[in-house]
């Protein structure tokens, strides 16, 4: 048994305190180490989404304690390209964060950053649905610190909210896990799929309120109407990097909608009858129009970007909502490309916000270096939009291709296609607003100039962008690569079979009491 | 006990969500409290209820008490406990700072003359 797979856990937890008990006035050395730990984060990841890229489903049990009684992390297929992701999208705002200075802007960001990686890790790695909870509860409490990181009034009143919002998510959490409890007297993820399926159809009350109860909490999670309320306010009050960080937090709802919807309470069993169809694709149909809508109304730039990460989660939604492999090969490529997206738009507010007076959409005098941001801005909003060359668009094609043969098909692509057409009139609204109108207005005289954002800001918002392009362009391999993880997803024998197959302590409980009466 | 526990969790789920739905940042976070102690009960009550029972299975030993709720709201109520302080901190923040505990966005200032309002 391998250790690196605990290591994506491992490694910020180390990192962070270190930073807080040596380096904590030293903003230099905070920074070189949080680098040099998300760099390590990444080659980690690389190695393990490389090992695991054949089918391997990497089993670590916690203290050698066999599955169904001790922890375990399991790295398959999708968790470990969930975790390379996360830390590619960490390096990038981390260096946004360092070039722009927000990091300095208030105490402990690197220590808060490298736990909150560590939570967002564990979330995916992990196999054991209370483990989950405590992951969600670790990533949670770092991002409430990172949420009113350089603190002043409106953040803390966001950050109110958002702090209550997740509690309340939190307590339904360990309502659904106690219901699951004691239905089924266990909460490893690859045991409760076997014993789900054992569960007679006249006894699935508690069952099926669990499984409701559950979606709620990753709902919550996913920013899905009509538990999106938290998000605009704490996503457009956020420090710009915290709120690309976040960009992964929303798929974190999402992946574990996935996990847990395909592998314990998988589509054909009698227990979520009803659930996916009747209630998440309407959902996740009304999401997708509620943030595209507010992407054209929204008077705040940052409230606009906001509003089209609840839309671009209800595209996911859509996709996944279908429980087909086809849609959540497309629910997969799309939410890589909706992390990257949302992340590169949110640092594209702030650069737009650091040479601005204000970020209110109406026409001011020329910012310093708006050729620059303008041609990020545009790249941005076409990715998000779904507009060609970039990747959304391949990414809507495949939801719209995914959705062909069900039957909803006529809602989904009205919806779809007539909330693209909104979301493209909301971004060139705020683009030429920002952008073109500028030139028609004359600069004040008595004003010093606003700061030009600094170019490691240009470097990291860029390199998104690049990514961006690189999923574009190699959207065929990913698609690819993402259609064999919704095979595995449909097909978990592999992944039961490890978790619960392999052995460790306690594995027979028989045979060790067999054991135990022969010593006595 | 049945009848007991469980109305007790009724009764403060109950409170829990009235609390909740209140404007102010005070009653909300009795109401989470309250709600949290609801669920700690909860999951005790999800490892079946037993009295005088041990938690630690023996031989000669056929009524035993499920240890894992035991270590399940253990997990909670000290989550849930520095949850409740963050939120009380983050809380007093906003309140001192800006003199108004509302939860919810209040309208900005220049909602009243716009559009469509005399």
């Amino acid at each position: 048994m391998t250790h690196w797979i605990i290591a994506p856990v491992i490694l910020p937890a180390l990192v962070a305190p270190f930073i807080v008990l040596a380096a904590r006035y030293h903003i230099g050395i905070q920074r070189v180490f949080s680098v040099v730990g998300v760099l390590a984060l990444i080659a980690v990841a690389a190695g393990l989404a490389w090992q695991a890229s054949d089918g391997t489903v990497t089993l670590y049990q916690l203290g050698d304690w066999a599955a169904p009684f001790g922890i375990v992390l399991v790295g398959d297929r999708l968790s470990t390209m969930m975790v390379l992701l996360t830390a590619v999208l960490g390096l990038f705002v981390l260096l946004y964060a360092i070039g722009s200075g927000w990091d300095d802007r208030g105490r402990h960001f690197h220590a808060l950053f490298q736990f909150q990686l560590m939570g967002i890790m564990g979330a995916f790695l992990t196999g054991d649905l209370f483990n989950l909870f405590v992951f969600f509860e670790v990533l949670l409490i770092a991002s409430y610190g990172l949420m009113i990181h350089a603190g002043g009034n409106d953040r803390l009143r966001a950050g109110v909210q958002y702090v209550l919002f997740n509690l309340i998510g939190s307590t339904l959490f360990l309502f659904a896990l106690g219901a699951i409890y004691a239905e089924t007297g266990t909460l490893n993820m690859a045991d409760l799929a076997e014993r789900v399926r054992l569960i007679t159809p006249e006894e699935t009350v508690g069952i099926r309120v669990a499984a409701v109860l559950l979606l709620l909490v990753f709902a919550i999670k996913a920013a899905l109407v009509p538990l999106h309320f938290w998000l605009p306010s704490s996503y457009a009050e956020a420090p710009a990097p915290v709120a690309a960080l976040f960009a992964i937090m929303t798929k974190v709802g999402a992946y574990a909608i996935i996990r847990v919807y395909t592998l314990i309470f998988s589509p054909d069993l009698e227990v979520t009858q009803g659930l996916h169809d009747v209630w998440l694709l309407p959902a996740a149909l009304v999401s997708l129009a509620i943030g595209m809508i507010g992407v054209l109304a929204a008077r705040k730039l940052d409230r606009l970007v906001a509003f089209s990460v609840i839309g671009s989660m209800g595209m996911v939604m859509i996709s996944i909502a279908l429980f087909t492999p086809e849609g959540i090969a497309a629910a997969l490529y799309y939410i890589i490309h909706s992390t990257l997206a949302g992340a590169t738009l949110f640092l594209i507010v702030d650069l737009v916000r650091c040479s601005r007076a204000d970020l209110q959409l109406t026409s001011q005098a020329p910012m310093a270096g708006a050729a620059l941001t303008a041609g990020l801005f545009f790249a941005g909003a076409i990715a998000m939009a779904g507009l060609p060359p970039l990747s959304g668009f391949l990414g809507k094609l495949l939801v719209l291709n995914a959705a062909f043969d069900t039957d909803l098909v006529v809602w989904i692509w009205a919806v779809v296609l007539t909330s693209s057409l909104i979301s493209i009139l909301g971004f060139a609204r705020a683009g030429s607003i920002l952008f073109w109108k500028a030139h028609s207005v004359a600069p004040p005289e008595d004003e010093t100039p606003l700061p030009r954002p600094a170019p490691l800001s240009y470097v990291a918002v860029g390199g998104l962008v690049a990514l961006l392009g690189l999923h574009t362009v190699f959207a065929g391999v990913v698609h690819g690569y993402a259609t064999t993880m919704a095979r595995d997803l449909f097909a978990p024998g592999a992944y039961i079979e490890t978790v619960v197959g392999t052995p460790g302590k306690l594995s027979k409980p028989d045979t060790d009491k067999a054991a135990d009466k022969e010593d006595h | 006990m049945e009848l007991l526990v469980a109305s007790a969790i009724g009764i403060l789920t109950a409170g829990g969500l009235y609390l909740l739905l209140r404007l102010r940042t005070f009653p909300v976070i009795l109401g989470i409290s309250l709600l949290t102690y609801a669920v700690n009960v909860f999951l005790f009550a999800s490892g079946r209820l037993t009295i005088g029972a041990p938690p630690i299975l023996r031989d000669d030993i056929t009524r035993y008490a499920d240890p894992l709720p035991q270590a399940l709201v253990l997990t909670a109520i000290v989550i849930s406990f520095g949850m409740t302080a963050v939120v009380v901190m983050i809380g007093l923040g906003a309140y001192l700072g800006s003199d108004d505990d509302h939860v919810d966005d209040q309208p900005e200032a220049d909602a009243d003359t716009s559009e469509g309002r005399p």
